[in-house]
């Protein structure tokens, strides 16, 4: 137990890093609002590196404010940016954000296979790998246990209780035929289309791709009753069933 | 002439809970005494190495010569160290050593004891420690059936879920891949008074958390804090309600059925009060 009140951990988090080349500001924001109308959900208050190691000439600091305004007006959260250490600008001291350690991976020089005709001017790179989900059911027919933690890789079902103090995780669905007193992680890898569906809704939490809800919250919804959970606009629903 | 593969093995009962001090030697004493009084020729094991209590319970404190570590490293033999109950017939007593602690216990150890008291008795009672630790679970280990102590409140009720999800995956039963350990809730220390004034859970309460099958429950009564100091089982004062409900229940464990009772307010008349009813 510790009498500080906070605790101090390690965290990774997928951002999305925007490198810039060459510096014109209506061009950038110009192509930048193109990629996020493409995909607004994506982009919606995501944390971004804005990264100008790659630039040949130097930035101002009038320049660099300007672009982070206008980045930030975008609904883009920014939260660092990077430069090359070797060519750090004088005025890098002076930026109220934090300066991130450059990115320690190697450039990999991919042949384009198909040629755009004009090069954009902003790169936009994700960090989210695309990989094979295998979408097998678990079916479990005894109660979980407080204590006890079971994940399945696709839909997870139980169909006894799952007592407060237990854990139910699972990369798909969950359902639970008896009352959910436990906590239950359904797209627990951030499938955000996971659901959770149980027969009376009694959960110290849920949780979907991240997005929880704590029991004094689910009171003043659905309580002692069938329930489904789902995720809604990043925010979760709990509707009656 | 080799009769014990048609032999019967002894039926070994683990008496548990997680949370301390619900009432596990007190049932194990009542419980593994009631087997006994039907005939049954029956053993208590004291699990709980260095924290002994059973003897006291019992009363056959002043008889302990040997104890269940001895046995197990071999320093005396069973028939040396048992210790036949004065009062009941058909009961045996197997105390814990107060000098060692949980660590003495080995599985290969236990299961050489288990395996020759099999041979002799028919029903095995083993009193677990508190906790879910090393001594709890070599208790429960090779359990065929387990009565999990339970008080009407919410701590309590938690602890016997986690012993409960122990018991599914931690036995010899689970790990060999059998037919999963018998579980029967006993709800002790239940005062109806408080259960309706909202301050302890109700019966339907701790039945609904738990999902398993009610054995029987004993009312809270000074019976049963008499009978521990006195080191009488509180099932052979056959005057007191918590004394006929841990009757009651080891008819339920026998397979008869007991309706329950002792569950309503008591309302004391002049004459009881007078009485000290």
């Amino acid at each position: 137990m510790t009498d500080s009140g906070f605790r101090l951990k390690g965290s990774v988090v997928t951002t999305v890093l925007l490198e810039i080349q060459t510096f014109s500001l209506d061009g950038i924001v110009f192509h930048l609002k193109e990629k996020i109308d493409q995909v607004p959900h994506f982009f919606n208050q995501a944390p971004i590196i804005v990264d100008i190691s790659k630039m040949k000439r130097g930035v101002t600091v009038g320049e660099f404010e300007a672009l982070i305004q206008s980045v930030s007006a975008l609904g883009l959260g920014v939260i660092g940016w990077r430069c090359d250490p070797d060519n750090l600008p004088v005025w890098s001291a002076s930026v109220t954000i934090p300066l991130l350690p450059a990115s320690k991976t190697r450039p990999i020089n991919i042949a384009p296979t198909v040629k755009e005709e004009s090069s954009p001017d902003v790169v936009v790179k994700t960090v989210v790998e695309e990989r094979l989900v295998p979408q097998s059911t678990k079916v479990i027919t005894k109660p979980i246990r407080s204590g006890q933690q079971v994940y399945a890789e696709g839909d997870l079902i139980v169909l006894a209780q799952v007592s407060a103090g237990a854990e139910v995780l699972a990369d798909g669905n969950i359902h639970v035929y008896g009352a959910l007193r436990g906590r239950a992680l359904a797209g627990v890898k951030g499938d955000v289309e996971a659901r959770i569906f149980c027969k009376s809704m009694e959960a110290e939490l849920v949780s979907i791709a991240g997005n929880f809800m704590l029991s004094d919250a689910l009171q003043n919804i659905v309580w002692k009753d069938s329930a489904q959970v789902l995720l809604v606009d990043d925010s979760l629903e709990i509707v009656p069933l | 002439m080799n009769l014990l593969g048609d032999m019967e093995l002894a039926k070994i009962i683990v008496v548990t809970s997680g949370k301390g001090g619900v009432g596990k030697t007190t049932s194990s004493a009542a419980i593994g005494t009631g087997i006994a009084l039907k005939g049954h020729k029956t053993v208590i094991i004291d699990f709980d190495v260095g924290l002994r209590n059973l003897d006291l319970i019992m009363g056959c404190e002043r008889r302990v010569v040997y104890d269940f570590v001895n046995v197990i490293n071999k320093e005396a033999t069973l028939s040396q160290t048992l210790i036949k109950d004065k009062r009941t017939k058909n009961l045996f007593i197997l105390p814990a050593s107060q000098t060692r602690d949980k660590d003495a216990l080995t599985i290969e150890g236990v299961q050489e004891v288990l395996e020759e008291l099999s041979k002799e008795f028919d029903y095995i009672i083993c009193d677990s420690p508190a906790g879910i630790e090393k001594g709890a679970q070599m208790a429960l280990y090779f359990a065929d059936a387990a009565i999990v102590v339970t008080n009407p409140e919410v701590s309590s009720v938690r602890d016997s879920d986690r012993i409960l999800g122990i018991l599914q995956s931690k036995s010899k039963r689970a790990e060999d891949g059998k037919a999963p350990i018998e579980e029967h809730l006993l709800l002790t220390r239940y005062h109806p008074g408080r259960v309706a004034s909202g301050e302890m859970l109700s019966v339907s309460d701790v039945e609904d958390i738990l999902a398993i099958p009610l054995l029987g429950v004993i009312p809270e009564s000074e019976a049963v804090l008499k009978a521990s100091n006195q080191g009488t089982p509180v099932i052979l004062d056959t005057e007191s309600e918590a004394g006929l409900a841990y009757m009651d229940a080891v008819d339920r464990l026998m397979g008869e059925e007991r309706p329950l009772r002792f569950l309503e307010i008591q309302k004391k008349g002049f004459i009881k009060r007078l009485l000290g009813g």
